[in-house]
């Protein structure tokens, strides 16, 4: 059945909690009786959101020796947090790891869903899609500035210049919540506002090598030095 | 590699017991051991080497093509009974076993009692021998060859008999998960293998200058089982399906220069085949690209130095498995600028049509993947023993048939970045409606389309960075896509050196020539 319920933190604790853990992932990982305090360290990585994958993956790979001992409570936790880490694969990751049987549950059938829109950058399905399913994300706090944060990266990757309903769409919020987003990105992301077209407005995003292509260095056709050194002789 | 890797488990057919005698020791085997267990003792790793990859081949070719070498017990009075020779003596017996027969349950149990006792020798720090990196490769290979082995035999449970499950109850700890891991992790501490490799770095240490080898009077091998345990421990990690920590296992080894792995040819080889893999699991494509490609050169230009040896068969059929690896990336991520001429052209006459067609994104080009998939990646298992219980049945697919599924349902959703692709090729600025026309879908979709090319081709490295895979660099402003040209790339460098050697070639040839 898993833990029913996270511990009550004491002071001072979570931060050597979880060094300890680390260590016996670093360690010992392959060790049926660090199973519980590996379960423990997911429930604390979701009240104080933190995440480790390397600790999640551990896990789930002792359910994978001993499938018995899976709690598909703590499966969740583990798959909703990996959603959150997006862009990262880390939700495939984990995929990998759970057998097909336990894949077929209607919660996990459902996070599956979602990161099928997340992955294909279908926003505005996922919002409408987890708005049905608060039951299973509200567990994890965090998960919705989460979500924002991936689609923000994504629409960074894309766009020099993006309109407001776009961004709007991809971060599902609206009104004046949206305002106050802006005005913080504005000050403290170098984003700029613009006037767009119409009664739009334009969003303009911080300049990478990603959306600026010429910013990146091309290495195609570099030789190297080993290779040349073959002529030498030849050129005398 | 010295067992084939696809060995089914046929019906039992141990060798039959009317022909093969186990105390029946030819006078060639007697001197094989006797020389063997002095060369050991005398550290002469030259000529361990000679008969351990010759001599042992061609006795088996002559006495044993289809039965065991004689018993331990046979062999052990012309090597005073040495405990770790026969141990190792024993290693090599059910290796020959595996390979050229099929071991039953009980000499499957036995061969873990065996692999057991001798890491423990070698952990407690009591050997003193140095052994030739292509043994102590074998060992570690072979150990996890075997284990693999064993999961798929247990898997499939229909056709076991009540003596079989009697002993697999029984013997519970062979063979187990936990246990493997355990053993390939002790040996890559004890060994302090991951210190070793930093401090070589610093030139503090030599190790891989001597390619592993100890010249100070100690022995190499546990340090080198412990570096060979860290490609084991990648290799157990890519069957479980867990490619994220199999290349976290791989750390330590800096694949970027040649080391104690590029020593063995089979070590070579499996290590880059599953860091290519699970860096094609894990969508780095362009590394995964590179990798295949460096090794592909490599086995091109060397395989024939190779092809008197035991391993030549796994070299080919790896090959051929890292070509299809290859295809399946470069469909994923057409970077061909990555790949070597010599190479490509190879690439191009296995696989060529096939990855005209798997970039069409079609029904047809699912079973494409499917094909080239299932025939190159390694063999997954199932590592939980099953329940006893009936129904018995045979559950040896299912990790495969998991791990394929995921891999085709990521296939799907880049389905349609393809045609994203044509067009984006031949524009250099398109509004995003009139592309949208082209497409034939509305503009909605075709931002999320585009967004899922930047997020597709924009992997996430091992140290959280963002890393470009792409192949065509756009960007949009507000409804224009701006295509930036990327350079194709031909290379003309490469090229140009290999037509300056080749007419060198032809003018000093030319100059030989004496005109009457």
């Amino acid at each position: 059945m898993g833990r029913e319920q996270p511990q009550q933190e004491q002071e001072g604790e979570p931060a050597s909690m979880a060094y300890a853990v680390e260590q016996l992932v670093a360690v010992n990982p392959y060790n049926p009786d660090i199973l519980p305090d590996l379960e423990d360290y997911v429930n604390q990585q979701v009240a104080s959101q933190t995440y480790s994958l390397d600790a999640n993956l551990c896990l789930l790979r002792l359910y994978q020796f001993e499938p018995d001992r899976m709690s598909t409570q703590i499966v969740a936790r583990i798959l909703v947090k990996a959603l959150m880490a997006m862009p990262a694969p880390d939700f495939s990751l984990c995929l990998f790891l759970i057998s097909e049987r336990v894949q077929m549950e209607e919660q996990f059938k459902t996070l599956i869903v979602l990161s099928h829109y997340l992955e294909t950058a279908r926003f505005r399905q996922f919002w409408d899609e987890a708005a049905k399913n608060r039951h299973i994300l509200e567990v994890v706090p965090g998960f919705e500035q989460a979500i924002q944060a991936y689609a923000v990266h994504v629409l960074s990757l894309t766009y020099q210049k993006t309109p407001r309903s776009i961004l709007a769409e991809a971060i599902n919020i609206e009104g004046l919540s949206l305002e106050k987003f802006l005005e913080h990105q504005v000050a403290n992301c170098g984003w700029i506002l613009e006037k767009g077209q119409g009664n739009g407005q334009l969003i303009v995003l911080p300049y990478s090598e990603f959306n600026h292509p010429e910013l990146k260095k091309s290495s195609a056709d570099n030789v190297p030095l080993e290779h040349i050194t073959r002529i030498f002789p030849i050129l005398g | 590699m010295a067992a084939p890797f696809d060995y089914e488990d046929g019906p039992q057919h141990p060798a039959s017991a009317a022909a093969y005698d186990p105390n029946y020791v030819p006078d060639s085997v007697k001197s094989f051991v006797s020389h063997l267990y002095r060369y050991i003792r005398d550290k002469n790793v030259y000529e361990i080497h000679q008969m351990y990859e010759t001599s042992f081949q061609t006795l088996s070719d002559r006495h044993f093509k289809d039965t065991p070498w004689p018993s331990v017990d046979a062999v052990a009075p012309y090597v005073d009974n040495d405990h770790v020779f026969c141990l190792l003596y024993r290693e090599m017996w059910f290796r020959h076993l595996y390979a050229r027969l099929s071991p039953t349950l009980r000499q499957r149990i036995d061969s873990w009692d065996n692999y057991c006792s001798l890491f423990q020798v070698v952990l407690h720090g009591v050997v003193n021998m140095q052994l030739p990196n292509q043994w102590l490769w074998d060992m570690v290979d072979e150990f996890v060859y075997q284990f693999q082995s064993f999961c798929q035999y247990r898997a499939k449970m229909k056709t076991k008999t009540e003596q079989e499950i009697v002993l697999l109850r029984q013997f519970d700890q062979a063979w187990n998960v936990y246990g493997v891991l355990n053993f390939l992790q002790a040996l890559v501490e004890k060994s302090t293998i991951i210190q070793i490799l930093e401090q070589d770095k610093e030139g503090l240490e030599q190790f891989t200058a001597t390619d592993g080898y100890d010249y100070n009077g100690g022995s190499n091998v546990l340090k080198v089982l412990g570096y060979f345990s860290m490609v084991g421990l990648l290799r157990v990690h890519c069957l479980l399906g867990d490619c994220h920590t199999g290349l976290k296992c791989l750390l330590p080894v800096d694949i970027s220069q040649p080391g104690v792995y590029t020593c063995v040819i089979g070590s070579h080889i499996t290590t880059i085949y599953h860091y290519g893999f699970a860096n094609l699991m894990l969508r780095r494509y362009v590394e995964a690209i590179r990798e295949f490609n460096k090794m592909l050169l490599y086995i091109y230009k060397t395989k024939q130095y190779h092809q008197k040896s035991a391993q030549y068969e796994q070299i080919l059929k790896k090959n051929e498995q890292m070509y299809a690896l290859l295809a399946i990336s470069l469909s994923l991520c057409p970077q061909l600028s990555l790949v070597e001429e010599t190479v490509n052209s190879q690439l191009r006459e296995k696989y060529g049509e096939k990855m005209l067609r798997m970039q069409r994104y079609d029904d047809e080009s699912d079973a494409l993947y499917d094909e080239l998939f299932s025939y190159a990646c390694p063999k997954f298992i199932t590592p939980s023993a099953p329940s006893y219980e009936e129904p018995l049945v045979n559950y040896n697919q299912e990790a495969y048939r998991l791990q394929l599924k995921l891999f085709l349902h990521e296939v799907k959703q880049q389905q349609l970045l393809s045609g994203v692709r044509t067009f984006l090729k031949v524009y250099s600025t398109i509004s995003l409606g009139k592309l949208a026309t082209y497409m034939e879908v509305d503009e909605p979709t075709l931002r999320t389309i585009l967004m899922t090319f930047k997020h597709k081709t924009h992997a996430v490295g091992s140290d959280g960075k963002v890393i470009s895979n792409a192949d065509i660099d756009f960007y949009i402003d507000d409804d224009m896509i701006q295509v930036v040209e990327s350079k194709t790339a031909k290379r003309y460098g490469d090229y140009f050196l290999r037509q300056i050697v080749k007419l060198e070639g032809v003018m000093t040839d030319l100059d030989r020539v004496k005109l009457e």
